[in-house]
């Protein structure tokens, strides 16, 4: 999707910079993508806006490619490092401006595993989305979940493994805040690789989530019903 | 032993050594090499294989599927099939459908298990966690298996994004090779990984097929 010609992105109006943001998001290019972001933010564009119009817009024909396998994970990692540039820019201005947030999300890679990319990108899709998220990281026993959805007053639990050998402990996560009589408390939401939703119905959780954008898609659905429920 | 082709194990796979027979191993290209060598060494001339492409490692999900569809191909002109995969990141859904089929297939979570022994495997997770492991074929395809599907060739930055985790590099060989053992430890430094060398023969692969052969 890229240009061989350079061009001068303050030199084009919205329309066509947010398309050109587009592209430079689909092609990795951080610099570019922050550059845009801060022309959209010189013209007074909120930031709220620059982040769903000009990121998770983009973000979303990467998500969508990646699952048609038009993209692989290299180039989805690519974009996501340019997202990331966008993000940092617009993060302390979000909270400023008071931008609205979906909810609180804490999430992690189970104990024994150390694979974190899947989980990095639904924490950039979910900040993209607004929601607040607390990542915790890899390798996390039970307690650190339960202690981290505690203290971030967390409405969702998400949790990450790559391995066969280490989802079961997702059952076992799920099973303690059973004990605690915590389960309520929570949208427990997981994914990863080996998984599928039979696998997430067994352990009890409320959704596997196939990807990003699923996983953003479903915690916006289990949001609303949540808030209904408390409504009603 | 037969001649084979890495990246024809890799790509295509291996047709059936015969069309009809006792036993059909329908087992993973990067096992290839090994499951012929004990096959001649042993004389089980009684069992026949047959490899799916190797690459199926990277797309886990695809390998219950590419199993089915072997399995249905060949069962009428076998008495007996094996599956020589073990769950391979499949989640247990290749166990599911071997199941289903009424095959067998290779116990434990994968093969950098099986080559060390399940059981001793097992014992080390959790202190082994931060090992990346390569077997002898994964060292040989090492580009086609890491650097390329993981864009490395393309994009180098992204190495720590993918290994950043990692400590250490154990390079399981099921044979003496020094150039392999070389190459390994090149490529723990291409991955910014401490080097580790830990011989393990066939393991549990040895074991388990010999209880084939005997069946």
């Amino acid at each position: 999707m890229s240009d061989e010609e350079d061009l001068i992105l303050s030199e084009l109006n919205d329309e066509e910079l947010v398309e050109q943001m587009y592209d430079d998001l689909y092609d990795g290019l951080k610099d570019e993508l922050e550059e845009g972001v801060q022309i959209l933010l010189d013209r007074g564009w909120a930031p709220y806006k620059v982040l769903t119009e000009a990121l998770v817009g983009g973000m979303t024909i990467v998500g969508n490619d990646f699952r048609d396998g038009i993209l692989f994970v290299p180039e989805v990692l690519m974009a996501a490092g340019a997202m990331k540039g966008g993000m940092a820019i617009l993060k302390p201005l979000l909270v400023e401006t008071g931008a609205p947030r979906a909810g609180r999300m804490v999430i992690g890679t189970v104990k024994g595993d150390i694979h974190d990319i899947g989980q990095n990108l639904v924490t950039m899709m979910m900040e993209g989305a607004g929601f607040e998220v607390k990542n915790i990281g890899i390798n996390n026993p039970v307690e650190s979940y339960l202690d981290a959805a505690k203290e971030f007053e967390a409405d969702i639990i998400g949790m990450s493994a790559l391995l066969t050998t280490t989802m079961p402990y997702m059952k076992i996560v799920i099973d303690t805040m059973k004990e605690q009589g915590l389960r309520d408390d929570y949208i427990v939401l997981v994914g990863g690789a080996p998984l599928n939703e039979e696998f997430g119905k067994a352990i009890g959780a409320d959704a596997y989530c196939r990807d990003a954008a699923v996983a953003v898609e479903t915690a916006k659905s289990l949001m609303a019903r949540k808030h209904n429920q408390l409504t009603a | 032993m037969a001649q084979l082709n890495d990246d024809t194990l890799t790509r295509a796979g291996l047709e059936a050594s015969v069309e009809t027979g006792r036993v059909l191993l329908i087992a993973c290209g990067a096992l290839a090499r090994e499951i012929i060598d004990l096959k001649e060494s042993n004389g089980w001339d009684h069992m026949a294989i047959t490899c799916l492409p190797a690459i199926l490692h990277n797309s886990p999900q695809d390998i219950p599927a590419a199993v089915r569809h072997a399995v249905e191909k060949h069962r009428a002109d076998f008495d007996q099939i094996f599956v020589v995969y073990a769950d391979c990141g499949t989640g247990g859904q290749l166990q599911r459908v071997c199941d289903e089929l009424g095959v067998k297939m290779v116990p434990g979570p994968h093969c950098y298990s099986f080559f060390e022994g399940n059981d001793r495997f097992a014992a080390k997770s959790d202190t082994e966690f931060t090992a990346f492991y390569l077997t002898d074929f994964l060292v040989r395809q090492f580009e086609a298996f890491v650097i390329k599907p993981l864009g490395l060739d393309r994009y180098p930055e992204l190495r720590d994004t993918y290994f950043g985790h990692y400590e250490k590099l154990v390079y399981q060989a099921q044979t003496i090779d020094t150039a392999l053992e070389e190459k390994a430890r090149a490529c723990a430094a291409q991955l910014g990984l401490a080097y580790e060398y830990r011989f393990t023969g066939y393991g549990d692969l040895e074991t388990t097929l010999t209880g084939v052969a005997r069946s």
